[in-house]
């Protein structure tokens, strides 16, 4: 138990700080970087849960992909840190409000927080008995049988979100060579090579 | 003794020594493995190879390994001098955390958990970091390509062999190293191995896994002709032996999965001869034999081709392959052959 406890608030100390350097830190990269340590943090929270599924699954979504495709992006972006810093007053006040404007409406929103009576039945129902089924197997059986059609319903609108995105940025450029690699594989070396023996002294 | 044990520090203890146990077994093969990748290709090439420190240059490794570190650490001054340092450790130490789930016998392996696969599939989409790290870091133009390169080639390859493995896990129905092993037992020895149902994927999970560690003929990310030496260009001393060692270990970790997943494990190939850990040995030195004679004989190949045969080959192929298994196993249709926990594995 005490271990439990331990980890769980060295997991959380991690979080909050990382959290608030990838704010603070002055290059975006080191950002990312800290931003990567957060959600790694995160998945140890959720093994801690018992939910090491879904850690892993953090792990492998976040950052194993969506970091890597920040990290891309930062890098190559060239950014004048000092024009950067010298808005940075200038802009303070609107997200100073901003920041008042959420925490107030969160607040708002769990100062009041009710769970209705059926809510606790009806995620009873689907979930199978947690000591017999292994947490992977229970999500499997709910996301692919049980709600099979939403789920693939929620697979076809990335679909077409991702389609969507490729016929915004393809271009038709023409005037560009392309390599055919089919007629790369197929040269035959009888009719592309010539070998000749050529005596010294004499060239071609 | 065995009450101490039971205790919280009794188990911590435990833990720790298990621990320092796998190390110890990685870090020794690797000094062996260097040896052994050094004398195939000075084999296949005619020559000696390592053979003057020890007997027959045995203990090349290990002289290798204190030069290494007796070096002087070079820092460039354009540096980001944290980062720089951060890199190869991160692809070090990730690489020797994915020995923590592999087991050698029943029983023995370090954490037993039952997300085995997907956690090394997690830590090593981690690995990619440290070259991206490293890459940057460096703040030089040779070291950044090649860690672009590397980085979107670690990523294509990750996601054929992600497939390739759900196929298995569909024929197992257990996510657990242990139970993909056990589900591979039978009566007729190495005929009962998933590499005979998963046949094309073992081909294609062994290009992958060159190609994930970045080994020939995909070693593009260090290509020497047009990068100098990729990401590893500004590392010196025991930085580099870092991620020198982090590379192979990931190589290693790459034999022991081929192992594991289509030939068995610890599991005898024959029905008359015992199992034990000294098979998955075996079977993890062969397959590094391979990874040698692979880079000792294959050209290298070019980068858009790489990609091609990332994103256009391999991902349809092993996409329509766990297609046909999960089909072929839910509907059982070769009884067990697909389905193992018909015949009760």
């Amino acid at each position: 138990m005490l271990l439990i406890d331990i980890s769980f608030y060295v997991f959380s100390t991690v979080i909050l700080s990382s959290a608030l350097l990838v704010v603070v830190s002055r290059n975006p990269v080191h950002s990312v970087l800290w931003l990567i340590l957060m959600f790694l943090s995160c998945a140890g929270l959720f093994v801690l849960l018992g939910a090491e599924f879904v850690a892993m699954l953090l792990v492998i979504v976040y950052v194993g992909a969506v970091a890597v495709l920040f990290l891309f992006v930062v890098m190559m972006l060239d950014i004048d840190f000092g024009s950067l810093r010298s808005e940075f007053a200038r802009y303070m006040p609107i997200a100073g409000l901003i920041c008042i404007i959420l925490l107030m409406e969160l607040s708002l929103v769990f100062g009041v927080w009710q769970t209705a009576e059926s809510a606790e039945q009806a995620r009873a129902v689907i979930t199978p008995d947690l000591s017999q089924v292994q947490n992977t197997a229970a999500l499997g059986h709910v996301i692919y049988s049980k709600y099979i059609y939403l789920f693939q319903t929620a697979g076809l609108i990335l679909l077409v979100a991702m389609i969507g995105a490729i016929v915004l940025t393809v271009r038709d450029r023409p005037n560009i060579k392309r390599q055919d690699v089919l007629s790369q594989i197929y040269r035959d070396p009888k009719e592309q090579l010539k070998i000749i023996d050529v005596e010294s002294g004499k060239g071609l | 003794m065995s009450d101490f044990l039971t205790t919280g520090p009794g188990m911590l203890f435990l833990i720790v020594i298990q621990c320092l146990g796998i190390i110890g077994f990685v870090m020794i093969s690797l000094l062996f493995l260097v040896y052994s990748d050094r004398k195939i290709w000075a084999a296949v090439q005619m020559r000696r190879g390592p053979n003057v420190v020890g007997v027959w240059g045995l203990l090349q490794s290990v002289a290798d390994a204190l030069k290494y570190v007796l070096k002087e650490i070079v820092i460039p001054a354009g540096a980001d001098k944290t980062v720089f340092i951060l890199a190869p450790l991160l692809s070090f130490v990730l690489a020797m955390m994915l020995w923590a789930v592999i087991p050698f016998n029943p029983g023995w392996v370090l954490a037993d958990i039952n997300v085995a696969i997907l956690y090394v599939f997690a830590i090593g989409s981690l690995e990619v970091y440290g070259v991206i790290m490293g890459g940057w870091a460096s703040n030089s133009k040779y070291p950044f390509l090649g860690a672009l390169r590397s980085a979107a080639q670690m990523i294509s390859y990750e996601v054929s062999i992600g497939l390739i493995i759900i196929g298995v896990v569909i024929s197992t129905g257990s996510l657990n190293f242990s139970d993909i092993v056990i589900a591979q037992q039978g009566n007729l020895g190495f005929l009962n191995w998933y590499w005979l149902p998963h046949f094309p994927m073992v081909i294609l999970f062994f290009v992958s896994a060159l190609a994930e560690t970045n080994r020939p003929p995909f070693d593009l990310p260090e290509a020497e002709s047009e990068l100098v030496a990729g990401y590893q260009v500004e590392y010196s001393s025991t930085p580099f032996l870092l991620f020198m060692a982090g590379e192979y270990i990931a190589i290693f970790l790459m034999c022991a999965l081929i192992s594991l997943l289509f030939f068995g494990g610890w599991l005898s190939p024959f029905p008359f001869l015992p199992d034990g850990p000294h098979w998955m040995i075996i079977k993890m030195a062969f397959f590094f034999f391979m990874f040698s004679m692979v880079k000792a004989v294959v050209p290298r190949y070019r980068y858009d081709q790489l990609m091609r045969l990332g994103w256009k080959v391999f991902l349809p192929l092993s996409l329509g392959w766990v297609v046909i298994v999960a089909f072929l196993a839910k509907f059982e249709v070769f009884g067990g052959f697909y389905a193992r926990w018909v015949i009760g594995g």
